[in-house]
């Protein structure tokens, strides 16, 4: 049987304030969003790092969001589910997100990645801009901007890893950190 | 020509696009899944008003998030108001960030230094 108590316990280690595993809808993303917006004003958070923290909020869940619906799975395949995770330890605010995506795609996302990483704060400016005036936009609106503003606004690196799931998966995971 | 009217909603900014008065404004939040669609309607507006402008026109940007999908849609509707200016009116859009909000400012400054339009950054009280 499930060790409800083990889940508990590593989420309560964590801070976890919300978790969520399953299909990304529309619906979905305006719930969690309204809910961390109450507990960030709960917790009399700066307004500072209050819209920081919802901005980042915001890229990651609308990239799981955009992903699961650019990708044609078939709806009752696993892989399209996502989990997402928020915490506060000590001032710094962690955002996780897992999802699938499929294993000819890592290169190119891991270049992807590797490239912002690479970046100063300064570049990183400069490389948004360049995206934003020349970058061709995908149907849904994604414009490949989402992961430049996350390293931006945190002022951190991209902290990822790609698990193989088998030789037609791979499972993507981000680890957004957000110092107060 | 028609006011532009749109209502704000959690992910949507209210809008008023004021032809008489050659008034714009987009304020509160945009953060849609998808922009394009949201954002359709001001730049087919401002293609129609691109015809017969003001002389001058103010332009109100008053947001409080944005997300990335919309920050290419907001550069389409500086770049229609950019092709305005250059046939000879007067435009400024205001760029307004709450006191502290330094992301906001410098997402400001980046428009500002893509687009040939006069923009004036305006610090708000929280």
């Amino acid at each position: 049987m499930l060790d409800i108590y083990d889940f508990y316990d590593k989420m309560e280690r964590n801070n976890i304030m919300l978790s969520f595993k399953g299909d990304i809808t529309s619906e979905l993303l305006t719930s969690i969003l309204q809910i961390m917006e109450s507990k960030l004003d709960n917790m009399q958070e700066e307004p500072k790092v209050k819209k920081k923290v919802y901005n980042v909020l915001v890229e990651c869940l609308q990239n799981l969001y955009h992903h699961m619906d650019e990708v044609d799975y078939p709806s009752t395949d696993r892989s399209r589910s996502a989990i997402f995770m928020i915490g506060k330890v000590d001032n710094q605010y962690n955002i996780i997100t897992g999802n699938y995506i499929r294993a000819e795609n890592v290169t190119i996302l891991k270049g992807r990645l590797d490239e912002i990483n690479k970046l100063d704060k300064e570049q990183l400016k400069e490389y948004y801009k360049e995206v934003l005036n020349n970058g061709e936009m995908s149907q849904k609106g994604g414009g490949g901007l989402g992961m430049i503003d996350i390293a931006r606004k945190t002022g951190q690196k991209l902290d990822y890893s790609f698990m193989p799931v088998d030789n037609k998966y791979a499972f993507f995971s981000l680890n957004i950190k957000i110092a107060n | 020509m028609d006011k532009l009217t749109i209502e704000g909603t959690p992910k949507t900014p209210t809008v008023n696009f004021d032809y008489e008065k050659g008034h714009m404004e987009i304020k509160g939040r945009s953060i849609p899944e998808n922009s394009i669609e949201f954002y359709k309607p001001m730049v087919e507006w401002l293609e129609k008003y691109a015809g017969k402008p003001q002389g001058m026109t103010n332009v109100n940007i008053q947001l409080e998030y944005f997300n990335t999908s919309s920050s290419k849609c907001i550069l389409d509707v500086f770049k229609k108001l950019e092709a305005i200016s250059k046939a000879g009116n007067q435009i400024v859009i205001n760029w307004y960030y709450e006191q502290d909000d330094e992301d906001m400012l410098e997402a400001g400054e980046d428009y500002q230094a893509i687009i040939n339009v006069p923009f004036k950054m305006i610090e708000t009280e929280g």
